[in-house]
């Protein structure tokens, strides 16, 4: 095995066509433990945070430019980023511990490609784009695109991600997240909620909702955001909110949670992010 | 086997190593550095008892590859002390009698550190989500704790610290 560490984007993708089990890494906090669990090991491993487009973070007009390597710690600790995206701000704050967060990166969260990751909830209800790179060039695609199935992505083995743009919602916008865990910190989420909203007055006028861990990949859960939009947030608009995204999620029993408790616990967590949501966007308290 | 020739600085020190190519930073310090003050709970990430500072930052050391810290500074717990006076955090600890078998000491300690660096003043719940990434089957975490409360509030009154015993 070697281990390379390019300073360019078009090294990177050179290097990972040069050889057909060449693997990509940012912090290798899930890699390395695959790799002691037994999974074949990669002749050649890349190591993307020496480019420096993979571990900066731009604001050029309305748009956030974020590296797919740049660590989460360096995010939650941005306060201008936080105070844009509060709810991804926490959600990427969820992952690991201290140590953790040092190293674990959007990049690796998303293409991990856990059903259970934080991050990528709140990234779909942002409307993140990811730009990846390969030797026919860059695409964007949507982030609610890349991951099609649990450890599978719709990427191509020559292909990884340079980084993620994001649009700088307006001020009457807001996003929020929640995660169920049976332990405070340290644990996998069992069902994770992101809500984004926009208030028109005292009148939600768009919605988004992502649910993570009751699925083989985070939903969208367009039922839910229906159910929100032309409402005041009321009672009768949050229950219908909830029992959609308990419908919407196909979770599965585990050690963690049975799947009843995770259709139950996935409409409970989306309304009260719903209305940590609203608050935020300047909406009176719920 | 592929070797890489790397140089980092070691508690200071700069330092030079041939590692075979994909061994773990926490393999490095201990086999080639001979560093064994950092230890190997769980090699996943989840106990925290190989932590150092890398650049100033925790990380766990089973989950960074030696070659990582190519042209970078890495702090192991050997590197707390200064000379022969002990870190403030190893007094507390020493004197609230934080520890119990030792293992997850070295890890806890440098959590720590990496906690009070950025911020001098953490409240109790502050200090165990900070410490949350290491595991004590030892002590129930009270007395790593308080310790660390006592050492923030030393460090804030620039108390000096207790000379080690020779």
């Amino acid at each position: 095995m070697k281990i390379a560490s390019p300073n360019t984007v078009a090294e990177a993708v050179e290097l990972l066509a040069s050889e057909g089990d060449a693997r990509v890494f940012a912090g290798a906090t899930d890699l390395i433990p695959q790799m002691r669990s037994g999974r074949p090991e990669p002749s050649v491993l890349i190591d993307l945070k020496r480019i420096d487009r993979l571990i900066s973070v731009d604001v050029t007009g309305t748009t956030w430019t974020i590296g797919a390597a740049v660590p989460t710690s360096g995010l939650t600790s941005n306060d201008a980023f936080a105070s844009a995206f509060p709810g991804l701000a926490e959600a990427s704050g969820l992952i690991g511990s201290d140590q953790i967060q040092n190293r674990s990166s959007w990049g690796g969260n998303l293409c991990n490609a856990s059903p259970a990751a934080d991050s990528v909830p709140s990234l779909i209800v942002n409307e993140a784009r990811a730009v990846i790179a390969s030797p026919r060039g860059e695409r964007t695609v949507a982030v609610n695109d890349v991951v099609t199935g649990p450890g599978q992505t719709s990427l191509a083995a020559d292909e990884f991600v340079v980084e993620f743009l994001l649009d700088r919602p307006s001020p009457s916008t807001a996003d929020a997240y929640l995660r169920m865990t049976p332990r405070t910190e340290m644990d996998i989420a069992v069902v994770g909620a992101a809500v984004r909203l926009t208030l028109d007055g005292d009148t939600c006028s768009a919605a988004s909702v992502a649910l993570s861990a009751v699925a083989p990949t985070a939903i969208q859960v367009d039922e839910a955001s229906a159910a929100l939009v032309g409402s005041s947030l009321d009672e009768a608009a949050l229950q219908a909110l909830a029992a959609a995204c308990s419908a919407a999620s196909r979770p599965i029993d585990d050690r963690r949670g049975t799947a009843d408790y995770r259709r139950q616990v996935a409409g409970v967590l989306a309304r009260r992010a719903t209305q940590i949501a609203a608050k935020r966007a300047g909406g009176s308290d719920l | 086997m592929t070797r890489t020739h790397i140089t980092f600085t070691l508690n200071g020190d700069e330092t030079e190593m041939l590692p075979e190519c994909g061994t773990s930073l926490l393999d490095a310090l201990r086999d080639e550095a001979g560093l064994t003050g950092v230890k190997e709970g769980c090699g996943t990430g989840d106990c925290g008892s190989c932590s150092v500072l890398v650049d100033g930052a925790l990380n766990c050391s089973c989950l960074m590859f030696v070659e990582e810290v190519d042209g970078r500074e890495v702090t192991t717990i050997e590197g707390l002390a200064d000379g022969s006076t002990l870190h403030p955090l190893q007094t507390a600890f020493l004197e609230g009698a934080a520890l119990q078998c030792g293992i997850c000491t070295p890890g806890v300690l440098i959590a720590a550190k990496a906690l009070l660096d950025r911020n001098s003043s953490p409240t109790e719940s502050e200090i165990r989500f900070g410490l949350a990434g290491n595991l004590c089957r030892c002590t129930g975490y009270d007395k790593i704790v308080r310790s660390v409360q006592e050492a923030a509030v030393r460090i804030n009154a620039g108390t000096p610290t207790n000379e080690m015993d020779s």
